[in-house]
């Protein structure tokens, strides 16, 4: 994900609370906020609107010498985690599940949906973790910034969403 | 859990749940900034309950101890 830096004067005026600043950095990171971790629409428009009223909460709290990106996709993930935490039993699959670009015609429409189903399933914080790393392809080192912990923190979490999922599909019948 | 099976994993997930980056502003259905400016004058940040508490901790203080007025404004 790129990180847009901001000229430096926006980021002082934004520290100071002014509003216009912050539409500017609204407008500027919105969509890289937008659908980061969690993908249905409109729970994704929610957490936007959350994620940056939180920023704007927080506007004295941050430090204009570093990337807004970094700090926005902290308290984006943060916003992220507390939604999977509140939704984690209400989480149903969708009827639809979004196809790939180029769909492996290996992998069937049932093996898509089992395997989304243990996806679901995994607790939130392994996730975040699992969906940035493993789907999104995000470094590691942007992972750890963005969750604030180390990245063998994060490893540790990926490789525990994996072990889990591998569980699940067995237990489903997929042998992966 | 070997490699293979870490990759296969990986694969069928990609498979299932498509990576969303790259068609963010495809996506993005409106512009959210209505709603947020709302969300800002709905919701004025709320002073923390453990903030009045000091608060009135420190009143309560200078109320019987008015001498701890200039070491106070000392140490501010």
């Amino acid at each position: 994900m790129p990180v847009l830096e901001q000229p430096s004067d926006v980021l002082r005026q934004f520290c100071h609370g002014d509003l216009d600043a912050f539409e500017a950095l609204f407008h500027r990171h919105q969509s890289e906020v937008y659908g980061w971790i969690v993908r249905d629409p409109t729970a994704a428009e929610d957490l936007t609107v959350e994620t940056f009223w939180r920023i704007y909460r927080a506007h004295a709290r941050f430090d204009p010498t570093r990337s807004f990106g970094v700090w926005a996709r902290r308290i984006a993930a943060n916003a992220a985690l507390d939604h999977l935490k509140a939704t984690r039993l209400e989480t149903d699959l969708p009827d639809d599940l979004p196809t790939p670009p180029l769909p492996d015609p290996g992998i069937s429409e049932e093996i898509r949906r089992k395997t989304a189903r243990a996806f679901c399933r995994l607790p939130p914080m392994l996730k975040v973790a699992a969906t940035l790393a493993l789907i999104e392809e995000q470094p590691y080192k942007e992972i750890s910034e963005a969750l604030g912990i180390s990245t063998g923190a994060v490893k540790v979490r990926v490789f525990r969403a994996l072990r889990f999922l591998r569980k699940e599909l067995q237990r489903q019948g997929i042998e992966p | 859990m070997n490699e293979h099976d870490q990759e296969r994993i990986k694969q069928l997930l990609k498979n299932s749940l498509p990576p969303i980056s790259g068609r963010m502003h495809a996506e993005l259905r409106r512009d959210l900034w209505p709603a947020l400016l709302k969300r800002l004058e709905a919701a004025p940040a709320a002073v923390p309950w453990f903030d009045w508490a000091l608060l009135a901790a420190v009143a309560a203080c200078l109320a019987f101890f008015p001498g701890a007025i200039p070491v106070l404004l000392y140490h501010l």
